[in-house]
């Protein structure tokens, strides 16, 4: 099957129009580009809060790139321009703290990546590094984000044991208690399950539409599935474009665009 | 068929290849410490060496040679761990860093006599600092210096990007990224390394003969003031090791037991080394369980 040539600019995008307080954060023309590649055009989304809204689109068609320079993640191996707009404030700017920035906008990866500590230290480690030093607040902060990302229940006698002595599956809700351990307002996800058996994946899942009622949830999903079920809103990106961006239910039902129904009918990618 | 044969005798090959290295090291090893090991006692390894007479030790050798390696550690882990860090997490792809990197090439690859010759030329005679342990231990770490850093390095770089990313991505900087997430991950690779390079400085004499020095004054093991001539700890005194001695008795040994003396010697010299190996292998492997918790 050859791939088709689809209008880029041919586009259908949400823009709300309600109180712009609604928006946790948004991209104006965000562009980026590795080398001369220009892996990310015109991007332009908002994020509505406590909604959790999903990337999908084929491999290579830039969502990880899109998520990953929400914060800044990017910023060493590619060159972004435009705006991300984050509590009336540019995040791309050269005047943000990038350090202080990251706090408020956590990332969560594919594979997991748990640091070669104890559980209890995976969480506190950075809390510590800001200067926390009370262990009855350190502590209370583990069982809260532990208990937040679902995984008091299976790890609270073993907190001193090392991180990578838990399954995959843990590892990962591990990496979403620590990251939830910053008290950030968003939380940006790559493909957080897609190392995972069926049963982590789900426990993920849940996990994070309980999460939504607290945090703004991004998330990028090669399961249309996965995106279906748990996400409020979809973006579809192709070839470095965003081309449809809506609720959920109506991307997945009415897509206004060719390349949208294509791929999500399984015509490619 | 044919490439299953051919595989077999492949295979077969090289299984009688590693039998042999082994044999032969059995068979150096053994040689070694069958003729060496009887001559060690309590007396050998404590009491001064003589020079004429039989009944001398190698007391101020041994001690000589730890004292110097751990000098030449002090001196070159910092360094090269400044160096490691710098190459694995910093470096940018430039000039400046090829030529860094040749310059830890070509330093690796430099024969150890010839770091004596240089040590002797630069320190002993320009920088007038004569035969001493400070010459030596500098000398020793031009030897050791490159093959530290590429071990920092390379133990760094085994660390996966994905646990750079985690520590960036929870708003740490890089540098405390590297030093409190990365480093104590390399850290078992980075303790074999020194380990190992240890048991190579502590077997090393081409390299101490010109710097180091080939007497071994007698020393005063009461005497604990580095400032005092006589003390152990002085380091503008010459210090001849244990390599370095067993190569003096074996080129102009004239006490009657010398044959004794170099095997005894010889042997302390192999079991230390063994043991330096042991060592790093115990070490590395306990702590990478430790921070894996595979236990
Ligand atoms: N570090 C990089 N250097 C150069 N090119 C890159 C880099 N990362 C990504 N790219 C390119 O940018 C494009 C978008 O990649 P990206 O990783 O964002 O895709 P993706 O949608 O996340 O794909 P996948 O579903 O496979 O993760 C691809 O063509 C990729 O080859
Ligand atoms: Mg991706």
């Amino acid at each position: 099957m050859s791939i088709e040539k689809y209008d880029f600019n041919e586009k259908n995008i949400l823009h709300f129009k309600q109180d712009k307080h609604q928006i946790a954060i948004a991209t104006h023309v965000l562009q980026v580009y590795y080398g001369n590649k220009h892996a990310l055009v015109d991007g332009d989304l908002e994020f509505e809060r406590y909604r959790i809204t999903s990337l999908i689109g084929a491999s290579g068609s830039g969502k990880s790139t899109y998520l990953r320079s929400l914060n800044r993640m990017n910023d060493n191996v590619a060159k972004v321009e435009g705006k991300i707009i984050y509590r009336g404030l540019d995040v791309n700017s050269s005047k943000i703290n990038v350090y202080e920035m990251r706090k408020h906008i956590g990332m969560v990866f594919q594979r997991p990546n748990p640091f070669s500590k104890s559980i209890r230290a995976n969480i506190t480690f950075a809390l510590k590094e800001q200067g926390l030093k009370d262990k009855k607040k350190l502590d209370e902060i583990v069982e809260l984000s532990l208990k937040d990302a679902a995984l008091w229940d299976e790890v609270k006698d073993d907190l001193d044991k090392s991180a990578w002595s838990l399954s995959g599956g843990q590892q990962q809700r591990l990496c979403i208690a620590r990251t939830i351990a910053m008290k950030p307002d968003i939380l940006l996800l790559d493909e957080p399950a897609s190392a995972l058996d069926p049963i982590s994946t789900s426990k993920i899942e849940e996990t994070l539409v309980e999460l939504k009622k607290r945090y703004t949830i991004i998330i990028v999903t090669h399961n249309m599935q996965q995106a279906s079920r748990i996400s409020d809103y979809t973006a579809f990106f192709h070839m470095g474009h965003i081309l449809e961006y809506g609720k959920t239910k109506n991307v997945f039902t009415t897509p206004q665009i060719r390349a949208t129904n294509d791929y999500i009918s399984g015509n490619f990618g | 068929m044919k490439i299953k044969l051919q595989n077999k005798i492949a295979i077969n090959i090289i299984r009688i290849i590693a039998a042999l290295v082994v044999v032969i090291l059995l068979f150096l090893l053994g040689d070694i410490l069958i003729s060496g090991v009887p001559h060690i006692s309590w007396h050998f390894l404590t009491s001064a060496s003589q020079s004429f007479a039989s009944g001398g030790g190698i007391g101020v050798q041994l001690f000589n040679s730890i004292y110097l390696l751990l000098l030449t550690l002090i001196i070159s882990f910092p360094i090269s761990l400044g160096a490691g860090i710098f190459l694995s997490e910093y470096a940018p792809k430039n000039i400046f860093t090829s030529i860094v990197r040749m310059a830890i090439e070509v330093l690796s690859s430099l024969p150890s006599v010839v770091v004596g010759l240089f040590g002797f030329l630069l320190f002993v005679v320009q920088f007038q600092m004569g035969f001493s342990i400070l010459s030596g231990a500098i000398a020793l770490t031009f030897f050791n210096l490159p093959l530290l850093t590429r071990n920092i390095e390379e133990s760094l770089r085994a660390v996966p990007d994905l646990q750079r990313e985690a520590g960036m991505a929870l708003g740490l900087s890089k540098w405390r990224t590297v030093t409190r997430v990365i480093l104590p991950e390399a850290l078992p690779g980075i303790i074999t390394g020194v380990v190992l390079g240890a048991g190579r400085v502590f077997g090393e004499a081409a390299a101490l003969i010109y710097t180091a020095g080939q007497s071994a004054t007698n020393i005063d093991f009461g005497n604990w003031n580095p400032f005092n001539a006589a003390s152990p700890l002085n380091l503008m005194r010459p210090a001849e090791t244990l390599a370095v001695h067993i190569w003096k008795i074996n080129s102009e040994g004239v006490m009657p037991d010398a044959s004794a003396v170099s095997a005894g010697a010889s042997a302390v010299l192999i079991i230390v080394v063994l043991l330096f190996n042991i060592f790093a292998r115990i070490i590395g492997n306990s702590l990478y369980r430790k921070l894996t918790a595979t236990k």
